[in-house]
């Protein structure tokens, strides 16, 4: 089967790098699968797992706290804000991490709309975290 | 003279501080290592960064309401330095250089008639600058209790930034820190963190015959509005982590040179010392040859 080059990278590492069929990615406007020969795109991503498939079978589960992707008909570039590999992943630094975000947005009320949008980001992006570590 | 216990003394107190010298400068390679190596790893993000915003800065650059952070206020009056040095000392001249670079910057904006405000990150730039330009301090920041610098450190210090454009307190910021040449080489040096300096696009197109035509989700500006805060974040973390690397490195050649020159100075006073005790043991032998010939 056809396949493109994908890479993730966070900042303080590159994580992936290599030619798979199919990744799927957690685009801001819903979870997008990309196949060889996309359109080109740039789209900003949010909290959520990339799911990648290699010779037919899923074989790899990332988590990503938003970011950005490009996309190009012969490689996808993730940009993640922060990636782990979902079978990593803590439940209970999960779960902290939702307190925080709760409370963060909590403390946000009387801001202004744009500050309490990116705390609502942070929360759902958290929650996105959580469900990635119980379903692991 | 010196009496023979006295030189003792200074070169026992010598070879002690030519131990830990030595011991400073192993260590100083060791981190330098790994802080090269944490630089090379944070490459490849800021390559494909820059990569992203070539494509999107071509799409939006014209429009006239493109976000803050990539055309400025339009106004060049009130300038924020943001001065990068090391935690500690014992690292030669790398602290001071930087500190000269602004104390310049400073004085040069200043005779402009600009109104400078000074953001320090490091102690040591802090207590350099300190006394002359106090009054134009509006933070310091220190990380002498945080073991590893990692993206958290950059990203907490971009959204400061952020927020102080946000509400107006700056037209222009500049970044000054030391930049990584090699090793026995650091820079001091300025960069522009806002407005946006940005990569030009003139790679991407004619490899791939026709220009990409991106699709974008969402929109351009908003996509743009999200990229530049992260960009801004990307490029205080590689000045980061210059700067550590370059402190080690600076490092590593002061205790070079310290323990070099203690290796000089224990020679020296070793000589000295034979030669007093020679000395000593004539001036006796002259006594007691003397003493029995008068006998």
């Amino acid at each position: 089967m056809a396949t493109f080059d994908l890479e993730l990278v966070s900042p303080e590492r590159l994580l992936l790098s290599r030619p798979v069929e199919m990744a799927v990615i957690p685009a801001v406007e819903g979870d997008m699968g990309v196949l060889p020969n996309h359109a080109p795109m740039i789209v900003a991503l949010k909290g959520g797992v990339i799911r990648v498939t290699e010779g037919g079978r899923e074989t790899e589960r990332l988590f990503i706290m938003g970011g950005f992707a490009e996309i190009t008909p012969t490689r996808v570039t993730v940009l993640a804000d922060e990636a782990t590999p979902v079978a990593t992943l803590s439940r209970a630094a999960a779960t902290q991490r939702v307190t925080e975000a709760e409370a963060a947005l909590a403390a946000a009320a009387n801001d202004a709309p744009e500050i309490r949008e990116k705390a609502m980001d942070r929360v759902m992006a958290a929650r996105a975290m959580q469900e990635a570590a119980q379903a692991a | 003279m010196a009496s023979l216990k006295d030189l003792r003394g200074r070169i026992n107190s010598v070879k002690s501080t030519r131990k830990i010298t030595q011991a400073m400068k192993m260590v100083a390679a060791a981190k330098l290592r790994r802080a090269q190596a944490q630089a090379e790893a944070a490459r490849p993000y800021a390559q494909r960064m820059e990569r992203m915003l070539a494509s999107l800065g071509a799409a939006v650059a014209d429009s006239p309401d493109a976000p803050r952070m990539l055309i400025g206020t339009g106004r060049d009056q009130v300038h924020l330095l943001v001065v990068v040095t090391a935690e500690r000392g014992l690292s030669g001249p790398f602290n001071t250089n930087a500190g000269r670079f602004a104390r310049a910057r400073i004085r040069a904006l200043e005779a402009e008639g600009k109104t400078v405000k000074v953001l320090t990150v490091g102690r040591k730039g802090a207590t350099y600058l300190k006394r002359e330009f106090g009054s134009r301090f509006i933070g310091e920041i220190s990380y002498h209790n945080v073991k590893r610098i990692g993206f958290e450190q950059a990203d907490e210090l971009a959204t400061r930034i952020t927020a102080m454009l946000e509400a107006g307190e700056f037209d222009v910021c500049t970044l000054i820190y030391n930049r990584f040449q090699s090793v026995i080489s650091q820079v001091a040096s300025e960069q522009r963190l806002i407005p946006a300096a940005l990569p030009a696009n003139d790679t991407a197109a004619p490899t791939e015959g026709l220009p990409a035509l991106y699709e974008y989700e969402p929109g351009e500006e908003e996509l743009l509005a999200a990229l530049l805060p992260k960009n801004l974040a990307i490029q205080i973390y590689r000045a980061l982590l210059e700067n550590a690397a370059g402190f080690y490195g600076s490092q590593m050649t002061a205790m070079d040179n310290a323990t070099r020159n203690a290796g000089d100075m224990i020679n020296r006073l070793t000589l000295n010392y034979n030669r007093t005790r020679q000395a000593n043991i004539t001036k006796e032998l002259i006594e007691i040859i003397s003493g029995a010939e008068a006998v």
